[in-house]
């Protein structure tokens, strides 16, 4: 998380788009608590507008692809 | 094209230029006619005449007192839309009658309700910097020969300040800092924060401020889809105190600047721009630099995206784009307003769906 930028929009359902600080990738935090880091802003929306599907509270320790089957 | 959003308020003109001239202005492809009663009350109505299709806010149509009098053959309107007079017979139609658009005035902006529901509770939302004793303003609105979509393109990146505005707004840290975007998909509203911690003072802060030396710069952007845009930026100089937890920022300069995007027709938007600052008040000398300092940064937008609709028209449909982290804001526009416009599209429009 960046700790310059803060919440600004407080509904309850807001997405969140960071630009890793030093990368090019994007961390998508969904309004679930899922996140997931992606290199392409429509993989981004892709994702987040999926909702729930693919979507687990904090992403998977190992990084499976959200899309992935689990196990 | 980018789809219309319907049920929606709309900027049709600044307070300032509605008054007691009839002023025509096409949004969302229809023609509308505004003037202000004799008791400075803003009207709106469909600016054809149902006789003929005159347009009423063409010469000589004109007012008396505060019915419209259309110039071709002489009917007559009410401010409630109802044909009172004809010529040569007493006999009214039943159907001679204008469409009536709610209107607001609010924060300087005459805002007009375009669609087919009436707005009951809605406002449009809020540009207060606009009509405040706490700020100083200039303001214009240029037509633009490109659709809406493009100019919420355009303003969700600000990258392009670098490349497009180079020694008025733009330096290089804008197209090199990171951002982050947050969206309230169901408010429609997209905020994209970029915060440079020390970067050039472009010439636009630079002379405006009086700040010599380099600057911390945040932009924060808040979208309003589908019709209101504005740009929170702060500049203070390098190791300047923030904001302090009550929200107060002395040791900044702010500027608020403030984007009504009205669709007119399918391939044309009224860009109506301000700025609002809270320093420097009673300076005619920063106005008058701010202005047209703006202004210029704002036709040197106008001619770019004008250039690019001209390109888009000879693509082929299916063409392609490229979208990179820069985009992520203007995607998630695009998004909500492909959504919002499925939500309103027009009865027979949504009939055959």
């Amino acid at each position: 998380m960046n700790a310059l930028h803060p919440p600004a929009l407080t509904g309850g359902e807001v997405y969140r788009i960071h630009w890793v600080l030093g990368t090019d990738r994007l961390l998508a935090v969904c309004h679930c608590g899922a996140e997931h880091e992606f290199e392409d802003p429509v993989d981004v929306w892709e994702w987040l507008l999926a909702h729930p599907d693919g979507h687990r509270p904090f992403d998977d320790p190992a990084g499976r692809d959200p899309g992935e089957e689990a196990p | 094209m980018t789809a219309f959003v319907r049920n929606q308020w709309y900027v049709a003109a600044y307070a300032h230029e509605v008054g007691r001239d009839l002023l025509g202005r096409t949004i969302l492809g229809e023609p509308i006619l505004l003037y202000r009663t004799e008791d400075g009350r803003p009207v709106a109505l469909a600016d054809r005449c149902v006789h003929r299709r005159f347009p009423l806010s063409e010469k000589p149509s004109r007012l008396d007192g505060d019915r419209v009098v259309c110039g071709y053959h002489g009917f007559t309107y009410g401010t409630d839309g109802v044909c009172v007079s004809v010529p040569a017979q007493r006999r009214i139609p039943r159907t001679a009658r204008l469409a009536t658009y709610p209107v607001v005035e609010q924060d300087s902006f005459v805002w007009v309700w375009i669609g087919d529901r009436e707005p009951g509770d809605t406002l449009p939302p809020r540009a207060p910097w606009l009509d405040s004793s706490d700020h100083t303003v200039v303001c214009g609105m240029e037509p633009l020969d490109a659709d809406y979509g493009l100019l919420v393109d355009n303003l969700l990146d600000l990258s392009h300040e670098t490349y497009l505005h180079g020694g008025y707004i733009g330096t290089p840290e804008v197209a090199e800092t990171p951002i982050t975007t947050e969206v309230d998909d169901k408010s429609g509203v997209v905020y994209v924060s970029r915060h440079m911690d020390d970067a050039e003072c472009p010439p636009f802060y630079a002379k405006s401020t009086g700040i010599a030396g380099r600057i911390t710069r945040w932009q924060d952007i808040e979208y309003h889809a589908p019709c209101l845009y504005l740009l929170h930026s702060r500049i203070a100089p390098v190791g300047a105190p923030g904001p302090n937890p009550d929200g107060s920022d002395p040791h900044a300069f702010h500027v608020e600047v403030v984007y009504g995007i009205t669709p007119s027709t399918e391939k044309t938007t009224y860009d109506f721009w301000a700025v609002a600052r809270d320093f420097a008040l009673d300076d005619q000398r920063v106005s008058d630099f701010l202005r047209e300092n703006n202004h210029t940064v704002v036709m040197q937008d106008v001619v770019a995206l004008n250039v690019l609709q001209k390109a888009l028209d000879t693509e082929k449909p299916g063409y392609q784009e490229l979208s990179i982290n820069i985009d992520t804001g203007g995607l998630a526009a695009r998004r909500i307003l492909a959504r919002m416009a499925a939500e309103n599209a027009a009865p027979a429009e949504a009939g055959v769906r």
